[in-house]
């Protein structure tokens, strides 16, 4: 064979979804990163910063640099590029919510540095509707963000014109639950409101209207059934070019193409031998890279050790050598797409397009994806598809390799080291932030500041573009929380279904039958034993919207009989302390994703002493690192349950135990 | 031998029994009475427990609670309606304002339970539909389940609506409505609101099902739909009020929106006009203690059936003895459920 000669496709563009702590140590991530052959950048932001609070909130306790990097001001924002040019950077930003805002401080910042931003190019997710229904970033009700994301788009195809406005996630559905055609149908209805949304804004003529189509691109995930997965793409390429066709009267194919980015799988990725994730996350990128018609134009993986906590720039540096492996070794890119004729692969995505097809119509039917989500439709489908998933593999009818077969392990050496392998965030990332905040506060013209946030609230109530008032916020040195609050002044908060209240259906209980009915035994007579029905309380404190596992482990909790209040996300320790008391429950269950588990819960337990409520035991559930498991235990947490803990029925027979054992009660032991 | 039957009641029929001590009810009820939080969350855990000893308690509590204030002042109001009729949105819309306006709210939200054979579980969302987002001490919600009890509303509603009426200005209690869970609300409520979605098959079926004798107050929902909303409103309107109903109240029917808090202050207004039209002519403390019997007899069919009804003497005896015990029938139910398992021993 000769390499030198052959053709080989543009490879796609390599990012790693990345951020911590603070604007300067993640610039100096991004910089190592790019350093080794990274050609994107994707922004990881911290929680305040994508529910637009700033860092001396009181809800972002605990949240500061967690989960990704605390951008509170234009200050902020040029520390995390500096020494980047951003005219020749393509960067992704999850952000969503306050996506104009971020994208205000991004085009501000270029605005600063002499740079035309029509030379800026990137994606900012902007995609509201899988926020109400899996990932719980959002803040405003339906209408005001619809609006909001219309905005962005109107704006940037006038001034940005590279930018991906909006990218419009499936990602997040699959997290939550979705199958495949799920994903196709519902990703396909959200694309088409945020269309339909920006088609009545009536500020794009007619005949560029063809050009929004082009900009709108995709955020899609990829699971481990690498076929099918690889098919739900073609899948997604053939209705898009249709959709886009038929609904839209965009003529040009090239603008019809389905364009998307990728994260693969990570709900698949397990605590339990966690290196076996490596060949997950490679088959998973088979999926979406081996269909060069249905190839990702961006990937990002994650890295091995996910289930446990936050990756070292090592574990991302393998996550990233992974793509180059693929795409520069393998003989993959120098062939055109090797799966056209094949009339498995056709009938499998002609399957897939039928389902989702009716699930659209189904959808349509009800007024579209908006009104579905208000009624609770969606969310009620997604916690039920995700229900039968867990039941699968409860029963082990799903194998998952080191979780429920072929358990036993040697020990690994990838996790003996010092730090446990994984990353710490900085503790006094949080203090440092808000230094700098309010060190900000004191500098920038007061006055300026609030001419810029009344013209902003002034464009929220009239409906003008909110995209110029921002920019004008984001140069005058106004807060991500002023931005927040501004808005929320205008447009109210959303209240969101939970998705909680899908009837018990007695065929289809999670678990083997016999545990589901010794537990349902216990649950009664610990109850009669003192003298009221079990009563637990489930809610998320801190700013982590991934409410998944709390609404799992709720509606498993009333499947075996408890009497279950479900408290939601977002909540403050204070709130959570209330709740318990005012609701008499006989234990508080919290579950927290952000990593922020130490101070969330020691804040909870303050406030439970504070109401002589230290008697009521406290359980927590989350990706929460063994060590940490241990001081938590110290501090009084009754039980840890982390992914590892995948059967619901031990978890639900511990619960029982813990509340028997606070009472005074004789444990009852394991399922038999 | 371990204790069986109508014996176990009265003692613990598990030895490893929970030692968890119950509070002292009288200390409690003065605790309540000072509108204490911990003492109003301790006192319904306690009319919760059904163990024999808490039983005492619960009924040394209401007693102590019970009086002038119980039989004159506070409202309590139920609010129900058929599913997805929007009633938390509505509850949460109410209680903002009767805030604003200085008034103390407590609210007891019953949601149904699952089937017996099902593992009877609840899941409890009212309380995140209702609560405001910021720490309130003017207000307390307290979820509960029906527990598949007889009409659809527990039986423990009633003595906890008491509990919360010692210390709130009002007490508000939301169900679902499903058929007969409106006749048990009417049984607990001084004022019952149904609340009616516009276009619903539900309402339609409500009007014909001649529950529509039940409400005082009719809310229609979604008022901002617009003419579906002026539809159902005026469909009640022509059922509503009718000649076996109480001469001088009107039976309004009231437009409102709870995403718009539009018809909220109105709402408002004819549920305290409702409340003066009771007290004026003379029918508060005779609805309460008429909704107190029903309460008592209730209980003692459920435990003990119409035979154990019998044995202290019938329908009309247990009338006339709570009759003779205004402000204190929970004790006089108390003794009776004594009375009855002492007989049931002796004819063992």
């Amino acid at each position: 064979m000769d390499v030198l000669q052959t053709k080989r496709d543009r490879p796609w563009l390599m990012r790693t979804y990345s951020g911590h702590s603070s604007a300067k140590a993640s610039n100096t991530l991004y910089r190592t990163n790019l350093a080794k052959g990274q050609t994107g950048l994707s922004v990881a932001f911290d929680l305040p910063t994508q529910t637009g609070y700033d860092a001396d909130s009181p809800l972002a306790r605990g949240e500061v640099g967690k989960v990704g990097v605390p951008i509170s001001h234009i200050e902020d924002m040029d520390q995390l590029f500096d020494q980047i040019p951003l005219d020749q950077m393509n960067t992704a930003m999850t952000i969503n919510a306050t996506a104009p805002w971020l994208l205000s401080l991004y085009i501000g910042l270029a605005q600063r540095r002499g740079i035309d931003p029509k030379k800026l190019s990137g994606t900012t997710q902007n995609d509201i509707i899988k926020e109400y229904l899996s990932r719980g970033t959002y803040i405003y009700p339906p209408g005001p963000s619809m609006r909001l994301i219309a905005d962005t788009i109107n704006y940037t195809i006038k001034h940005v014109p590279k930018w991906n406005p909006t990218n419009i996630c499936s990602y997040h559905l699959q997290e939550a639950g979705a199958t495949p055609v799920q994903e196709l149908a519902y990703a396909l209805c959200a694309a088409m409101a945020v269309l339909d949304r920006v088609q009545a804004s009536g500020e794009i003529r007619p005949d560029e209207f063809s050009q929004v189509v082009e900009r709108i691109s995709f955020f899609v995930n990829a699971g481990i059934r690498f076929v099918e997965e690889c098919c739900k793409l073609r899948a997604f390429g053939e209705m898009w070019d249709e959709l886009t066709l038929t609904r839209y009267k965009v003529e040009d194919p090239k603008l019809r193409r389905f364009r998307y980015g990728v994260q693969v799988n990570s709900l698949g990725l397990t605590e339990p031998q966690p290196e076996n994730n490596v060949q997950r996350i490679v088959l998973e990128m088979l999926a979406v890279a081996l269909s060069k018609g249905a190839r990702a134009r961006a990937i990002q993986l994650p890295a091995w050790n996910e289930a446990m906590g936050l990756p070292r720039p090592w574990d991302q540096q393998w996550a990233l050598r992974m793509q180059q492996v693929l795409a520069f070794e393998t003989d993959l890119l120098e062939y055109e797409d090797i799966f056209d004729g094949s009339p498995v692969i056709a009938a499998k995505v002609r399957q897939l397009v039928e389902g989702a097809r009716k699930e659209i119509a189904n959808v349509e039917a009800q007024g579209g994806i908006i009104a579905a989500i208000e009624s609770g439709y969606v969310k009620r489908e997604l916690v039920a598809s995700h229900m039968k998933r867990l039941r699968a593999i409860e029963s082990g009818e799903l194998k998952i390799i080191g979780v429920n077969c072929f358990q036993e392990s040697a020990e690994s050496p990838l996790t003996l080291g010092s730090d446990g392998g994984i990353m710490k965030t900085d503790p006094a990332a949080e203090r440092e932030q808000i230094e700098r905040l309010q060190a900000h506060r004191k500098n920038r013209n007061d006055a300026d500041v609030q001419a810029a946030l009344q013209g902003l609230g002034d464009a929220a109530r009239s409906g003008e573009n909110i995209m110029p008032s921002s920019i004008r916020c984001a140069l005058a040195g106004v807060s991500t929380g002023e931005w927040g609050d501004s808005l929320r002044a205008v447009f109210g908060e959303f209240r969101p279904p939970t998705g909680i209240d899908i009837a018990i259906d007695s065929r289809a209980v999670l678990g083997k039958k016999d545990q589901v009915t010794e537990l349902r035994a216990r649950v009664a007579s610990t109850g009669e034993a003192l003298g009221r029905p079990l009563k637990l309380l489930v809610g998320k404190p801190g700013l982590d919207g991934h409410s998944n596992g709390a609404e799992q482990v709720a509606v498993k909790a009333r499947d075996v009989g408890f009497e279950v209040v479900y408290d939601g996300i977002r909540l403050t320790p204070q709130q959570i302390a209330q709740a318990a008391e005012e609701e008499g429950v006989h234990m508080v269950g919290l579950s927290i994703l952000s990593g922020s588990h130490m101070e969330l819960v020691e804040s909870v337990l303050d406030e439970l002493r504070v109401r002589d409520l230290a008697s009521v035991p406290v359980i927590a559930g989350g990706i929460i690192p063994q060590e940490d498991a241990t001081k938590l235990a110290a501090l009084g947490v009754s039980a840890v349950y982390t992914p590892k803990d995948f059967s619901f029925n031990t978890i639900m027979a511990d619960m029982v135990d813990v509340i028997r054992a606070a009472n005074g009660l004789g444990r009852l032991g394991p399922l038999p | 031998m371990p204790p069986t039957g109508w014996d176990a009641l009265d003692r613990c029929p598990d030895p490893r029994m929970t030692q968890v001590p119950l509070p002292d009810p009288e200390q409690l009820a003065v605790r309540i009475l000072r509108r204490e939080r911990a003492a109003v969350a301790s006192g319904l855990n306690l009319l919760d427990n059904k163990l024999a000893a808490a039983r005492q308690r619960s009924a040394r509590l209401l007693a102590a609670l019970s009086g002038e204030r119980a039989l004159n002042d506070g409202h309590l109001i139920g609010v129900t309606g058929p599913p997805g009729a929007g009633k938390s949105s509505l509850v949460a819309a109410l209680i903002r304002e009767w805030r604003l306006a200085g008034r103390t709210v407590g609210v007891l939200a019953v949601d149904p339970s699952s089937r017996p054979e099902l593992g009877g579980g609840a899941l409890l969302g009212d309380r995140i539909r209702i609560k405001n987002a910021s720490y309130d001490e003017g207000l307390f919600i307290r979820s509960l389940a029906n527990r598949n009890q007889l009409g659809g509303v527990a039986s423990e509603v009633w003595p906890m609506s008491w509990l919360l009426l010692a210390c709130f200005d009002i007490v508000l209690i939301e169900t679902v409505g499903v058929g007969q869970t409106e006749i048990d609300i009417a049984e607990i409520g001084d004022t019952v609101c149904y609340v009616a979605q516009p276009a619903s098959g539900d309402t339609i079926q409500y009007l014909k099902s001649g529950i529509i004798e039940i409400p005082d107050v009719f809310a229609v929902n979604k008022s901002d739909l617009g003419a579906p909303a002026h539809k159902t409103a005026s469909e009640i309107g022509r059922s509503a009020p009718r000649q076996d109903r109480r001469d001088g109240w009107d039976y309004p029917v009231c437009l409102v929106s709870a995403t718009m808090n539009s018809g909220i202050k109105a709402l408002h207004g004819h549920f305290a006009r409702h409340r003066s039209f009771l007290a004026d002519a003379g029918l508060l403390d005779k609805l309460r203690t008429r909704h107190q019997s029903a309460w008592v007899v209730r209980v003692l069919k459920e435990e003990f059936g119409t035979f154990g009804i019998e044995l202290v003497g019938g329908y009309a005896e247990i009338g006339r003895r709570l009759k003779e015990t205004p402000g204190n029938q929970f004790e006089e139910c108390q003794r009776m459920r004594q009375q009855i398992i002492s007989r049931f021993k002796s004819s063992d």
